[in-house]
């Protein structure tokens, strides 16, 4: 990460580089206060102080108990996978030069999902590291069925893509509602992780899935400046000496790591992926190099915002993190397609 | 094409169209009966006959009566209204895949119903207003949003998602709060069956098709005018926008009539209007045989509910959306083909 920061803005204009720098620097200290949030407030009310103190010092009273063992994993459980979301969304935007895609819409959540209840009603799997594999193996068949239906890299419209996903979509719906009622035993588990929530998540979540986290993100910063080349189209990207071939294949293998972990931790979580990309180009333009510096920023913001508003607005009981999502993420979803010239359709 | 002519009235019969949709009706006809007479007590079809002319004994008529008629009653009409609302917004839409599934109607009436069921405790025809409400609602708020100098069709499409991607996640969250039993209902419901369905829901249906399928018709004249363009279709005297809004009007009441009596089954909207038209070697469907072969699609998917697993009446919706599933995936792959 620091490697992509390190490199010195593109853009000759200083203004840019300078607004670039604070909007980064906004935007992490955003993340520190909604991690703070996340940490600070809950179902329990506990004194600010009394957090701050059995932060440091854990001790045996319940006040550290619920700050260690339930509000820690979870906000960094919410981290981790904002910031694999927003990449993703991030990433495949640029595959598929599509500024609607998003992993929610496209299928590729519910994929990894559809996989995990196939796990869940007929093999008997009921660990979240279980669950990951198929995660993975669902989001990779997903991912590449929608690229192929949709077209990616011939004169695909941005629309006919997502009608893809939706399709695709509608047809993996079908297959998990099939097999839960087949299964009545699933159907009850799969319900909770289905919303999109982390509340029942058990501490060691975090940690199996990490390390495909780290992988994810760690490949999808890598390849910034080829999604800067690959932006340009096919050709200039060729003559430029990219592979872009090599650059999908790249892309696609970060985004089934991103989604696939992120999916099997909290299940199907829509509209992150949009949002991010979309509310970091705001700031910073075009250079693929920084907006995936900000997804890892504001995606993990926006999730833990997202989790926190789900907290309070229906204390004592709470709405899960991906209802919340939904319902800022849809709006926006909205209003962009009633913005975008229908000439581009 | 034939021209009939009586008294000052003239109508234009697409011949083969015709006959497609009498064959389609009668394939659907059939296999209702059949319907009739399977079951956990089969019944030969000589006695569901003569139960039906009114000259059977008293058990027969029971099972045929309060058990079996009402659910293939439900079952033909809801398939014909949801043929019928398919091809209509089909047209409207210009795209095969502008299926009340996908512009967020059936979500709507989904959330109504939800909002019944595990809110207000309702039941039976109480659930049903609900999803009628939630589907015209919804409509509206569709329209309203896509609503910008004129709907374009394709906006309306993603508004369509848009709107049903809410209106889902409010859905999960309904069913997520819910008890478990509660739940499992509410599942059963949104997958879309009719399994146990009594009178009750064959008169929603049925005062949905008996009036609206008359207006769908009657207005449906003038698609093929709209679909050579709005511009075409006002040189050749349409009345566009008032068009539009009575037949999107129309489609939503029967898509919410046919919703409300057997939940929201997919792909059966989606799926007969083309279907048809092929058959009918017609480039866009007629209104009336797409609502045949819902007919016989739908009657065919509960028969086939009914018997694929031996003892498990599984809910037709299921059918339905495995056999959809194979549909869609064909459609975008040809599509693709079709781009290149």
């Amino acid at each position: 990460m620091t490697a992509v920061l390190a490199a010195p803005p593109s853009s000759p204009h200083r203004k840019r580089g300078k607004r670039r720098w604070i909007g980064f620097a906004l935007a992490l200290t955003v993340l520190v206060v909604m991690f703070a949030l996340s940490v600070a407030i809950g179902s329990r009310t506990i004194a600010l102080s009394t957090v701050w103190q059995v932060l440091w010092h854990p001790d045996s009273t319940p006040e550290s108990v619920i700050v260690h063992d339930l509000r820690l994993p979870r906000t960094l459980l919410g981290f981790g996978v904002g910031a694999a979301l927003g990449l993703a969304g991030t990433v495949m935007q640029a595959l598929t030069r599509n500024p609607l895609a998003e992993p929610g819409l496209l299928g590729v959540n519910l994929g990894a999902s559809t996989a995990v209840v196939i796990a869940i009603a007929f093999l008997g799997v009921t660990t979240a590291t279980g669950y990951v594999w198929f995660a993975f193996a669902g989001a990779a068949l997903t991912s590449a069925a929608v690229f192929a239906l949709g077209g990616a890299g011939r004169h695909p419209t941005p629309e006919r893509q997502i009608l893809a996903g939706v399709s695709i979509t509608a047809v993996l719906g079908a297959i998990v509602w099939a097999v839960l009622v087949l299964r009545r035993e699933a159907f009850d588990r799969y319900r909770h992780w289905d919303v999109g929530s982390f509340s029942d998540r058990d501490s060691g979540t975090v940690l199996r899935i990490l390390p495909f986290l780290a992988a994810g993100i760690l490949l999808a910063l890598v390849l910034g400046r080829q999604l800067n080349a690959l932006s340009l189209g096919d050709e200039s990207a060729t003559s430029l000496g990219a592979h872009p071939v090599r650059i999908r294949a790249l892309g696609l293998l970060a985004v089934t790591l991103l989604c696939g972990a992120a999916t099997a931790a909290a299940g199907p979580i829509w509209f992150l992926g949009l949002a991010v990309p979309y509310a970091a180009r705001m700031i910073v333009g075009t250079d693929h190099r920084w907006i995936l510096a900000f997804a890892v920023v504001l995606g993990p913001a926006l999730l833990l915002g997202a989790d926190v508003l789900g907290r309070v607005l229906v204390a004592p009981a709470e709405l899960p993190v991906g209802v919340v999502t939904a319902f800022l993420g849809a709006p926006l979803f909205i209003a962009l397609c009633r913005r975008r010239r229908l000439s581009s359709l | 094409m034939t021209v009939l002519r009586a008294a000052g009235w003239s109508v234009r019969v697409h011949t083969r169209a015709l006959i497609v949709g009498v064959v389609l009706l009668l394939v659907a006809l059939a296999v209702a009966l059949v319907n009739l007479t399977t079951g956990d007590f089969p019944i030969p079809v000589a006695d569901v006959l003569r139960s039906l002319a009114g000259r059977g004994d008293a058990g027969t008529d029971f099972i045929v009566y309060e058990l079996r008629l009402p659910r293939v009653l439900v079952t033909l009409l809801v398939g014909a209204a949801l043929g019928a609302s398919g091809a209509v917004f089909q047209s409207l839409t210009r795209n095969p895949l502008g299926s009340p599934d996908f512009v967020g109607l059936t979500t709507g009436a989904a959330t109504g119903a939800l909002i019944v069921l595990l809110i207000a405790d309702g039941s039976g025809a109480q659930v049903g207003a609900g999803a009628i409400v939630g589907c015209v609602v919804t409509a509206v708020a569709v329209y309203l949003l896509a609503f910008r100098r004129g709907v374009q069709p394709f906006r309306l499409i993603l508004m369509g998602i848009g709107v049903s991607a809410l209106l889902e996640a409010l859905n999960s969250y309904l069913i997520y709060r819910a008890r478990l039993n509660e739940a499992i209902a509410a599942q059963v419901w949104l997958i879309g069956s009719v399994n146990g369905r009594g009178w009750t829901e064959v008169v929603i249906v049925a005062v949905a098709v008996v009036v609206l399928v008359p207006v769908v018709v009657y207005f449906g004249r003038d698609l093929k005018m709209l679909a050579l363009g709005d511009e075409m279709a006002v040189l050749h005297g349409v009345r566009v926008e008032r068009t539009r809004a009575v037949l999107a009007l129309a489609a939503v009441g029967l898509s919410a009539g046919a919703t409300a009596a057997a939940g929201p089954i997919a792909f059966v909207a989606l799926a007969a209007p083309p279907l048809a038209a092929r058959l009918s070697r017609s480039p866009s469907a007629g209104i009336l045989p797409a609502a045949a072969m819902g007919a016989a699609l739908l009657c065919a998917g509960d028969w086939a509910a009914q018997n694929a697993l031996p003892g498990n009446d599984i809910p037709v919706g299921v059918v339905t959306a495995a056999l959809g599933g194979v549909y869609l995936t064909w459609l975008l792959f040809r599509e693709r083909g079709a781009r290149r």
